[in-house]
């Protein structure tokens, strides 16, 4: 008689496990998403005025660049933890790696860091000066997703 | 009897004949040879071609920082289902890299994927793409390359799963896998055809970028429509007109400064392409972005 509702206690444990991998993302991995876009919001303002697409405005520029810079300051243990991999998570890209080497991972954005730094202080001085900065902040987005990221873009 | 045994030698003869005729390793027909060595070599035009074919994605060490005049120590793991491939040393060094070679072994190497020692290579090394350069471009690919530095790394060898091991099996895959020419009909628009040339010849889009059949052959008939990343992870996304759906300017910028539509970055082995593609002239990349708008 206990064994029925054993089973199916089991089975609607397991079916609830197979439905958070399936279709609960966890809300770090959405933080994550939400961080992306905004450097990609951020980027697209910014790259859109190197490439001559968007008009140069010196107050649009900063306020693009210190919102890139604001996504970079989030704590990295809260916004990456553990068992949120492509592996583990369906929607995640993160590459295991990140917590194999996560003193490199840190190191990675560190880099990046410098990168935004020297686009937030170029990014009000005039076009040049953006379109000088731009490219260390592509090759810091590039680098990371080189080695950290999986890739099927 | 006797004559029974005779007739199975001769026919094991024949077999084993036959089987290293299909295997054998020939390097370029000798009209090829002589046009590449009369052509007139330059070496910043060498320095466009290497760019254009992204050598250095493979050849430079992994951890590299990447230069001008990269030094090729090799080291680049490929994984794919046959085994994992590592990027020789082809750097300049005589005994440890390509120092010693001659342009006609280097042109063998390049466009028919044959050692100086009449070995084959393997095709991850892109010699189905680089088959279709031009001689002058190898030429001046080669008169680049001796300017570039030496490293006395030792190239490390393949891990490979048998038969895969056998070098001699690669022979019958050169005569199943390539076509006699282009893998794709040619532009009339002379920038699209020029684009082809880069793209096909030189960049070798198609090896990644386009599926293959059970011979690892390239399925020309998906030509760009994307497939399984070899190394088992993810996904070669296609990059044809319909499903790409990025305008020309679109593509041009990507490859300028990594950037999608969307302003997400390249990533994986696609950072370095663009790390080389940002090195070419405007009008190359133009050039490639009229062709791939094109590709249906």
């Amino acid at each position: 008689m206990k064994l029925i509702p054993l089973a199916l206690a089991s089975a609607l444990v397991v079916g609830g496990t197979v439905a958070l991998a399936q279709s609960d993302v966890p809300a770090a991995v959405k933080a994550r998403q939400g961080q992306m876009q905004i450097q990609a919001l951020s980027i697209g303002i910014l790259a859109g005025m190197a490439r001559g697409n968007i008009e140069y405005d010196a107050e649009l520029a900063a306020g693009a660049a210190h919102n890139l810079k604001s996504s970079t300051e989030m704590n990295l243990a809260i916004m990456w933890p553990e068992g949120t991999s492509s592996d583990e998570v369906m929607s995640s890209r993160a590459l295991p790696v990140i917590w194999e080497d996560w003193a490199g991972f840190e190191a990675e954005w560190a880099s990046f860091t410098v990168a935004v730094d020297a686009m937030e202080a170029a990014a009000p001085q005039g076009l040049e000066a953006l379109q000088g900065a731009i490219g260390g902040v592509g090759r810091g987005c590039g680098s990371c997703h080189e080695n950290w990221q999986l890739s099927n873009n | 009897m006797r004559k029974a045994l005779l007739t199975l030698g001769a026919c094991a003869v024949a077999g084993v004949a036959a089987g290293l005729w299909l295997t054998r390793a020939e390097g370029l027909p000798a009209a090829a040879q002589a046009a590449i060595a009369d052509a007139p070599a330059d070496t910043d035009r060498g320095a466009r071609v290497f760019h254009a074919a992204g050598c250095a994605s493979c050849h430079m060490a992994p951890e590299a920082e990447p230069s001008d005049l990269p030094v090729l120590a090799g080291g680049h793991a490929l994984q794919t289902e046959f085994g994992t491939f590592y990027a020789p040393n082809v750097s300049m060094h005589p005994e440890a890299g390509i120092g010693g070679w001659t342009l006609a072994q280097f042109a063998d190497a390049v466009q028919a994927g044959v050692s100086p020692s009449g070995a084959h290579y393997y095709p991850a090394f892109p010699y189905g793409s680089y088959r279709l350069a031009t001689p002058g471009d190898v030429a001046d690919l080669w008169a680049f390359w001796q300017s570039l530095p030496a490293s006395d790394t030792p190239s490390r060898p393949h891990d490979l799963a048998f038969p895969y091991s056998i070098r001699r099996t690669v022979g019958v895959w050169k005569r199943m896998a390539l076509p006699d020419g282009w893998y794709t009909p040619t532009p009339d628009d002379p920038e699209a055809a020029r684009g082809q040339y880069l793209a096909e010849a030189l960049a070798h889009c198609g090896e990644c970028h386009s599926p293959r059949d059970a011979l690892g052959a390239i399925d020309t008939a998906r030509w760009f429509q994307g497939a399984p990343n070899p190394s088992g992870r993810g996904n070669i996304p296609p990059i044809n007109a319909s499903e790409l759906g990025w305008s020309e300017a679109e593509i041009a910028n990507y490859l300028t400064d990594g950037f999608s539509p969307q302003f997400e970055p390249a990533g994986g082995s696609m950072t370095s392409v663009v790390r080389n593609t940002a090195r070419l002239p405007e009008e190359d990349r133009r050039a490639i972005a009229a062709y791939l708008a094109q590709v249906e």
